[in-house]
């Protein structure tokens, strides 16, 4: 599959690469901030290398350094990760590859918000495929080399919320969902789920407001009308 | 933290990621449940966009961070370069802040 790289665009590459280096300040600060608090720096980079996941390695460490126990720290970040598995169902296509078994049990371990989300921008297989696996591999080098620049760097890197640098994980995640938005059931359903998450975040443990926000498909569970041609009895 | 609990969080995780893959083989799913899916995905990734971009921990985060996701989202929209995209979302919120907005 050497050669779908080259199905890839440079639009597409030179998006790739800035979500690194927008990861990689996240991953820097992910380090920085475990170490900071007192973790020996094994934690944060052998964490990185084997969960990958930012949003529950920051919820398993935050839980550790508030003083709470490591079964609540695992809870906490495999709640926030439950919702790969609905990811793993959306994007099984792109790791199905018969000739070649370890791939998809290497590539299962790339799913992200971020791969999931340049994915679903491209309806062509082979291209989901490429773009699904140069973000993935891209993501987990840069990831891992951040963290553990991170880790050793310590304390002297500053606080990035000071800097605007929050903004820029949801920014890009919206900027890379949008035109799956032009779909005028995607649109519904997910603004009907935002807002249901939004309204739980204050009550519920983080993660699963997120998962609560699958409510916002509700509308389009209904059965299909009995239409199917190869069902027998269905009127075709 | 011990190496077992990240050990416990790696192997939790890596099977929340496999599950989806590995029943590709013996479940044929219809083409509905296909597109349901990719809804679905796209409604996880815009409800973590909405608590991402409101909410620190149960709180409130606070206007800066909203007022950037906010210019970045309407400069998607109108099809500026990803990379303009991200810097603006960035440099509104760090402004709003220099500015003393929280």
């Amino acid at each position: 599959m050497r050669s779908s790289y080259r199905t890839l665009d440079r639009g597409t590459v030179r998006d790739i690469l800035l979500v690194c280096v927008a990861d990689a300040v996240v991953g820097a600060s992910f380090g920085a901030i475990a170490v900071t608090g007192g973790l020996d720096p094994w934690v944060p980079i052998v964490m990185s290398v084997l969960v990958f996941a930012g949003g529950a390695q920051f919820a398993a460490v935050g839980v550790v350094l508030a003083g709470g126990s490591p079964v609540a720290a695992v809870l906490a970040a495999l709640v926030l990760n439950a919702r790969l598995l609905p990811f793993g169902f959306a994007v099984a296509d792109v790791l199905d590859d018969r000739r070649r078994r370890w791939t998809r049990l290497a590539g299962a371990h790339l799913i992200t918000d971020e791969t999931v989300a340049f994915a679903l921008r491209h309806t062509d297989p082979a291209r989901r495929r490429a773009v699904f696996r140069l973000c993935g591999i891209a993501l987990f080098v840069t990831w891992n080399l951040a963290v553990a620049g991170g880790a050793v760097a310590g304390t002297g890197l500053g606080d990035p919320t000071a800097l605007g640098l929050d903004a820029a994980f949801p920014a890009v995640l919206l900027a890379l969902v949008l035109p799956a938005l032009r779909d005028r059931a995607t649109r519904t359903a997910a603004l009907l789920g935002a807002t249901i998450a939004l309204a739980a975040t204050p009550y519920l443990p983080p993660g699963v407001p997120v998962l609560l926000a699958l409510l916002g498909l509700t509308p389009y569970l209904r059965p299909p009308r009995p239409t199917w041609p190869d069902q027998p009895g269905g009127s075709a | 933290m011990p190496l077992f609990a990240i050990a416990v969080v790696a192997a939790g995780t890596y099977a929340f990621r496999l599950v989806g893959p590995l029943s590709r083989d013996r479940v044929h799913l219809p083409e509905r449940a296909h597109r349901l899916l990719g809804i679905a995905a796209a409604v996880l990734l815009i409800a973590l966009v909405g608590v991402g971009t409101f909410t620190e921990g149960h709180d409130f985060a606070g206007w800066s961070r909203p007022a950037g996701v906010l210019v970045a989202g309407v400069l998607a929209i109108r099809r500026a370069p990803f990379p303009v995209v991200v810097v603006a979302a960035i440099g509104t919120t760090a402004l709003l802040r220099l500015a003393g907005a929280s």
